[in-house]
């Protein structure tokens, strides 16, 4: 009895550790898809590049961990409003297939970079010793690492929540995703919007990488290979909401994370019935408003 | 539009330029003998695109899973030829056929009545299953090591699978030919039309009575049918099945075949494989980093500037020289 506790217990903080990264990782993309209407299957792509300047940063110029993790935000963002404003924009009004392809197009570009700088092997990720070895909470021992983790995203997410529910830009946000000629129409300048809230998504993403780099592997093949995950987070919470992504990165973090422990024969077979059976129930996923 | 997309109002006669990928194909066959293999390969990757044709290019369905009929066709034939002991090409490619039709009859009549993100992280999923099913049943699969020991019989009997692969070219087309002549024939058919006019303008469809979901259902099933048998040519040919057939790399990759052809216009489906495989032939094996860094930008660049891929750069250049001439 006592052992089938320690399980539940242990599978679901290490799924809770993943759907928060998961989460950090796709909201970014819940809110292009939901505000734009732009199918980036290329998401992945910032959180692959989060990844690597995050361990490039500590292990080729000696960065401090969080030094490095807001690099990654930095950059991954600043590098997404370049791409935005050279190519993204001018896809905006380009029809489903055409924004996929040239996504898809993105993800080659991406993978083949990376592979050119730093080869095919997964990228390690050196930890501080502060952030090592295990955390005792209520008799129980958990890895620091993901202790942190987990408390980290929480604050990002309660911020990134204040932020849309309470201030100016967020306001100005909802309301181009529910109507954006209207919110054009009362003056808010939604290019200039769709912009930084790209960047922020990516920045997100970036951060996500980087923060998630021991438990996403870091390797030339990441976008294609995580593409899976962050739209299933999407698509089953719900385009442009930014809780139901949430539910849904939760949950699949913790299936995915009970099927490897209880079932790993089926691989992550469960995660993708359940999504299809998820979809087929509420096609706009779990807190999606557009049926 | 130009008048290769087809349609109903179309002229359905066989125009002489549309023979020649068919002469093409005989001269390569005398031609390049130590390209067979090569051949062969392309033919069936035209076979699989125009498959992917009929629904991304006619009835506009964006999906990232046709590997899933291409993949499951190739598994059928292959366990039948490796484990079931049925040796007959006939009877694995028919099995192949139907397990396309099936799957695609089932899994279509459930997603498309889905549309935009949740019709693509479906055909998505879809796939997926498909994958994990063939990783973990290596019972069945051979799992990731593949599935090898594909016994394939002479065709019909007389036609040996020969070590230069003159058979499995000439088998792949006549298989083509077949599929071409159907695909062909439908789309200039009043149901081709209404297909794009379904791609055009659903709700208007809707309006005039056309019974909208169906239709896709059929062209759905009609496309997985014609990817299961080129799956199951595939197999036949390489006498191998690998996980890679149900990868969303290959599915990825078709759909780049098809672009860089054209989408939406038969011989764009001709015109994409042969460029992209051959192109691959050359390239990939010496660069496989700029491999993948030319389609990505090839891709990018297309979507930009060339939306009707090669076929409709080609198209643009004779408009052009007509308009001086």
């Amino acid at each position: 009895m006592q052992s089938v506790l320690a399980s539940v217990v242990s599978v679901a903080f290490h799924g809770a550790a993943l759907g928060m990264i998961l989460y950090v990782i796709s909201v970014g993309l819940s809110v292009t898809m939901g505000l734009m209407g732009f199918a980036n299957l290329a998401h992945g792509v910032f959180a692959m590049a989060g990844g690597y300047v995050l361990t490039t940063a500590i292990s080729r110029f000696g960065a401090p961990f969080p030094l490095a993790l807001v690099v990654a935000f930095v950059l991954v963002g600043a590098a997404s409003i370049v791409l935005e404003r050279l190519l993204y924009s001018r896809l905006y009004t380009a029809s489903d297939l055409e924004q996929v392809l040239f996504t898809i197009g993105l993800i080659f570009i991406a993978v083949a970079v990376a592979r050119f700088i730093y080869g095919t092997l997964q990228q390690p990720v050196v930890l501080p010793d502060y952030l090592k070895g295990q955390f005792s909470l209520l008799g129980r021992d958990f890895p620091t690492y993901r202790v942190f983790i987990i408390a980290f995203s929480a604050v990002m997410v309660g911020l990134l929540w204040f932020g849309v529910e309470r201030t100016r830009w967020g306001a100005m946000v909802r309301a181009a995703v529910d109507n954006r000629a209207m919110a054009q129409s009362v003056g808010i300048d939604t290019k200039r919007l769709f912009s930084l809230t790209f960047a922020l998504g990516s920045g997100l993403a970036g951060l996500g990488g980087g923060l998630g780099a021991e438990i996403i592997a870091i390797q030339p093949t990441y976008p294609f290979e995580n593409l899976v995950y962050f739209l299933v987070v999407v698509a089953v919470g719900g385009l442009g909401s930014l809780r139901g992504p949430f539910v849904a990165a939760l949950l699949i973090g913790v299936a995915d994370t009970a099927c490897k422990y209880w079932a790993p024969q089926f691989g992550a077979f469960p995660i993708y019935v359940a999504t299809i059976a998820i979809l087929l129930w509420r096609p706009a996923g779990l807190f999606g408003r557009h049926a | 539009m130009s008048t290769h997309a087809g349609g109903y109002s179309a002229d359905p006669r066989v125009r002489p330029v549309e023979w020649l990928p068919w002469i093409v194909a005989l001269a390569g066959f005398f031609l390049l003998p130590e390209y067979l293999s090569l051949g062969a390969r392309i033919l069936i990757y035209v076979l699989y695109a125009l498959s992917l044709d009929l629904i991304v290019g006619y009835a506009g369905i964006i999906t990232l899973g046709h590997s899933a009929y291409f993949g499951l066709g190739a598994y059928v034939a292959g366990i039948l030829a490796a484990k079931a002991g049925i040796s007959d090409p006939m009877v694995q490619l028919a099995a192949a056929a139907a397990a396309g039709a099936v799957l695609g009859v089932v899994t279509g009549a459930i997603i498309l009545r889905t549309k935009g993100l949740t019709l693509l992280m479906l055909t998505l999923a879809i796939t997926s299953v498909l994958l994990e099913i063939a990783n973990k049943a290596s019972w069945l699969t051979g799992g990731a090591d593949g599935l090898s020991g594909v016994v394939v019989a002479p065709v019909l009997g007389l036609f040996k699978f020969d070590l230069f692969g003159k058979t499995a070219y000439l088998y792949c087309l006549v298989a083509l030919l077949i599929g071409w002549w159907f695909v062909r024939k439908m789309i200039y058919s009043p149901f081709g039309t209404s297909l794009t006019g379904v791609r055009e303008n659903s709700l208007r469809m809707h309006a005039i009575g056309a019974p909208v979901y169906w239709r896709l259902v059929l062209v759905y099933t009609l496309s997985a049918t014609i990817a299961g048998v080129a799956g199951g040519l595939i197999t036949q040919t390489n006498q191998f099945v690998g996980l890679n057939v149900l990868s969303f790399e290959s599915a990825g990759e078709l759909l780049v075949m098809l672009i860089l052809g054209g989408v939406g216009r038969i011989y764009g489906a001709f015109v994409g494989p042969v460029v992209y495989l051959i192109a691959q032939d050359l390239l990939a094996k010496q660069f496989p980093e700029y491999w993948y860094l030319g389609i990505g930008t090839m891709l990018v660049l297309v979507v930009m500037f060339a939306r009707g891929g090669i076929l409709g750069i080609l198209d643009g250049l004779i408009a052009r020289l007509q308009r001086k001439a």
